[in-house]
């Protein structure tokens, strides 16, 4: 399944080529403290990896030969099967499409995973203990003959081998008529919302037979229908606000004091489109397919096919950073749009300081942008370029001018290597890149911590 | 890979592609998957948008033309000798016949051809030589248009190759509108629905089509089912449950069929541009596909 780059030392290469779709992973995301990392596939699969706790100090010290900071498998469930609706008579997918981690308040983890309809919230719990001296049962769980018990004792916990159980705490279903793209927990941690192409829901983690209704913009007539609902955030510390963002390029601040209804939004967010570059194609590459808030509450980033975008949530007149991820396809939009390419959602992150961001591209490339400087920089995730520990080379998409060695052309780059998920840190200089199949996790060895860069 | 030849950035091919893919969303796991639809509907639109210009302007060109041709026509059936003055009124009447009854469509054309009268008895002229009367050098507004015609045929007996009615084929498509009950019948690159009949019959004196002129002027696309038909006439192969193997307008394809069960469409995807449009705008409107017909079915 899901393979740590830093620790692989078997062979894949015969399997390179055989893809199965259901392990294609579809979704990353850290907790709030990094230590685990979720991903979900379209088998329906979550896999939970957890970084190892050995001490940092000595890994800084002794170089790149440590080990501490890898991720290994922690546990693996399955968390949503096939299903079918009857009603419509229409398969419903078992593909995660999201997972959202709950803030830790215990022992346990809590994490939230939706396919398209239903949304589920799960108990990560670790038993490394187990009681044992039972009265009434032997070792193996056998009743014993009560002629045989001389003495009463009380059993004791002893320490046994750490087993990681998941159960299913919740499930959250008939909420939505359409396909859920987006959950996010609030940060009063009782509730979360789940949008779908044309509503959006409230829930409190509680209660699963009720959910509020906030945002619904489906046209009384459906052939007037001009947008749908992309993905959807709550603000990191307000608990009143929360944005969405549209097929239209807009983005909307809604807040939940003004109305039970967020229908009409507080702010709009819409930069007027270029009339130069108008194509065929201008309605579907200004589609945003990812909306995140920065760390600081401050911003909104945004994707769209060709271009990142920052916004400032105190201007809705335009963005205030706009970023190229790979402008050279803008004349290849038509043979994009056969292959269906032109049609990825890719997503995009913040680094814990909100002074990077990073999403992906084709060929399973992944850009930086630092927004300070401006400057980009194109990484690649791929096993055959770069051993496990060795430093990852900056890669460039050759697009005219002097031609460097290690240039990819336009026409080479490889559209079935797209990379669409991916999740940076919460404080750390690590990033976990989901590549088809593969999870590539990199690490910053000279810059760990961003406070110290 | 992407394939390194450019795909034909073609409003017919782009409007094939988007229906293949609506029609596959059909049957594709999960569910319709109603953000991409409507991406594709915005494609469709666009692509039809341009191909509707395009095919108005083409129809305009070929208008313009048979009006001369009709009066060449004209002129040449009687006797130039001795219905000069006749002639000129016979070709007054039937260009105003004719720019009457297409005023919705051509009404710049008329405005061209009431201009033009006082050169129809010069051009009548003229035309008595060998029936050439768009390669003299008299001044026309907008003589590219008469020219390019006229080029493509072989100088002789241009007259019979440009026809105003194509017989055999393809001279009337009728077509039924399922939403608005609508019947539109296309002949010879007129709207029959905006033009009355007897502009038809200015234009039905020439003789049989060459077929080449017919697929490309021959029938005038007012509605999508004729739009894909023309796709399947030029696009092959790449479709594999499709039948685009002729290019037969009445043999209609499994996207046809599905256009055809379509009602009309988003009332945002009517384009206020042209102002053609803005005339036909009732038939363009009642012969748009609802592209959110199958969203809304699901």
């Amino acid at each position: 399944m899901g393979e740590d780059a830093e620790s692989s030392k078997i062979n894949h290469t015969f399997l390179r080529d055989y893809v199965t779709e259901a392990d294609v992973i579809s979704t990353v995301e850290f907790n709030q403290t990094g230590d685990l990392l979720a991903t979900g596939d379209k088998g329906g699969r979550v896999v939970i990896f957890q970084r190892e706790t050995e001490s940092k100090g000595e890994a800084e010290e002794a170089g790149e030969t440590g080990d501490s900071g890898e991720y290994n498998v922690y546990s693996t469930f399955q968390s949503h099967e096939p299903d079918f609706d009857y009603l419509k008579s229409l398969e419903i997918e078992e593909k995660i499409n999201k997972i959202r981690w709950l803030p830790q308040q215990n022992a346990a983890h809590f994490l939230l995973s939706t396919n398209d309809k239903t949304i589920k919230l799960w108990k990560v719990s670790e038993r490394d203990k187990r009681p044992e001296g039972y009265n009434l049962k032997d070792e193996e769980g056998r009743l014993k003959d009560i002629s045989t018990i001389t003495s009463l004792q009380v059993p004791v916990l002893k320490p046994t081998d750490l087993m990681v159980e998941v159960r299913p705490r919740r499930v959250f279903s008939n909420g939505h008529t359409y396909h859920v793209n987006s959950i996010s927990v609030n940060s009063d941690g009782e509730t979360y919302l789940s949008a779908d192409d044309l509503r959006i829901n409230m829930w409190h983690l509680g209660i699963t037979d009720r959910s509020f209704n906030i945002v619904d913009i489906k046209p009384a007539n459906m052939e007037d229908l001009t947008e749908v609902i992309t993905a959807a955030e709550f603000h990191p510390h307000h608990c009143h606000l929360f944005v969405y963002s549209s097929s239209k390029g807009t983005l909307r601040l809604c807040d939940m004091r003004a109305s039970a209804l967020c229908d009409k939004h507080t702010k709009l967010f819409e930069e007027p489109e270029d009339p130069g570059n108008r194509s065929f194609f201008s309605e579907i590459i200004s589609s945003v397919s990812d909306v995140k808030f920065s760390h600081s509450g401050r911003y909104l980033l945004t994707r769209d096919y060709l271009t990142a975008k920052v916004w400032d949530l105190n201007m809705d007149k335009g963005p205030v950073e706009t970023y190229q991820v790979h402008e050279y396809l803008r004349s290849k939009l038509c043979s994009l749009y056969e292959n269906d390419c032109i049609f990825d959602k890719f997503e995009c992150v913040w680094n814990s300081s909100d002074s990077v961001i990073m999403t992906g591209a084709y060929n399973s490339f992944f850009r930086m942008f630092d927004r300070e400087t401006g400057r980009g920089v194109t990484l690649e995730a791929w096993r055959e370029s770069s051993k496990p520990r060795a430093v990852l080379r900056t890669r460039r998409v050759y697009t005219g001018g002097k031609r460097r060695r290690g240039d990819v052309g336009v026409d080479s780059l490889d559209f079935t290597k797209k990379i669409l998920h991916m999740a940076w840190h919460p404080s750390e200089n690590i990033i976990a890149i989901a590549a088809t199949n593969n999870l590539y996790i990199f690490q910053d060895r000279v810059n760990p911590d961003t406070q110290t860069q | 890979m992407i394939n390194t030849m450019e795909c034909a950035v073609d409003a017919q091919s782009l409007i094939s592609i988007s229906l293949m893919k609506i029609h596959n969303s059909r049957t594709q796991r999960g569910g319709i998957k109603l953000h991409k639809n409507l991406l594709v509907s915005y494609v469709l639109r666009n692509a039809r948008q341009v191909y509707i210009k395009e095919k108005y302007a083409e129809i305009y060109r070929m208008q313009q033309y048979e009006e001369v041709m009709t009066v060449c026509n004209e002129i040449q059936e009687l006797n130039p000798l001795e219905l000069d003055a006749e002639d000129a009124d016979d070709e007054e009447q039937a260009r105003a016949a004719c720019c009457g009854e297409e005023a919705s469509l051509c009404g710049t054309a008329c405005h061209r051809d009431a201009a033009q009268q006082p050169a129809a008895h010069g051009r009548a002229e003229s035309a008595l030589h060998g029936c050439s009367p768009l390669e003299d050098d008299h001044k026309e507004p907008e003589p590219s248009y008469y020219r390019s015609c006229c080029m493509e045929a072989s100088p002789v007996s241009h007259c019979d190759q440009f026809p105003a009615n194509s017989s055999a084929h393809c001279n009337k498509t009728t077509v039924l509108d399922l939403d608005t009950h609508v019947v539109t019948t296309v002949e010879n690159g007129y709207l029959h629905q905006d033009c009355c009949c007897d502009a038809l019959q200015c234009g039905q004196s020439a003789q049989s089509p060459a077929k080449k002129r017919k697929v490309e002027f021959g029938c005038c696309i007012s509605d999508v089912e004729e739009v894909s038909d023309f796709t399947a006439a030029r696009k092959r192969a790449k479709r594999e449950d499709c039948s685009y193997s002729n290019p037969d307008y009445t043999d209609t394809s499994n996207i046809s069929n599905l256009i055809s069960i379509f009602g009309s469409g988003f009332s945002g995807l009517l384009s206020r541009q042209a102002d053609l449009e803005q005339i036909c705008s009732k038939q363009v409107l009642a012969s748009l596909g609802a592209w959110t017909r199958a969203i809304v079915a699901f």
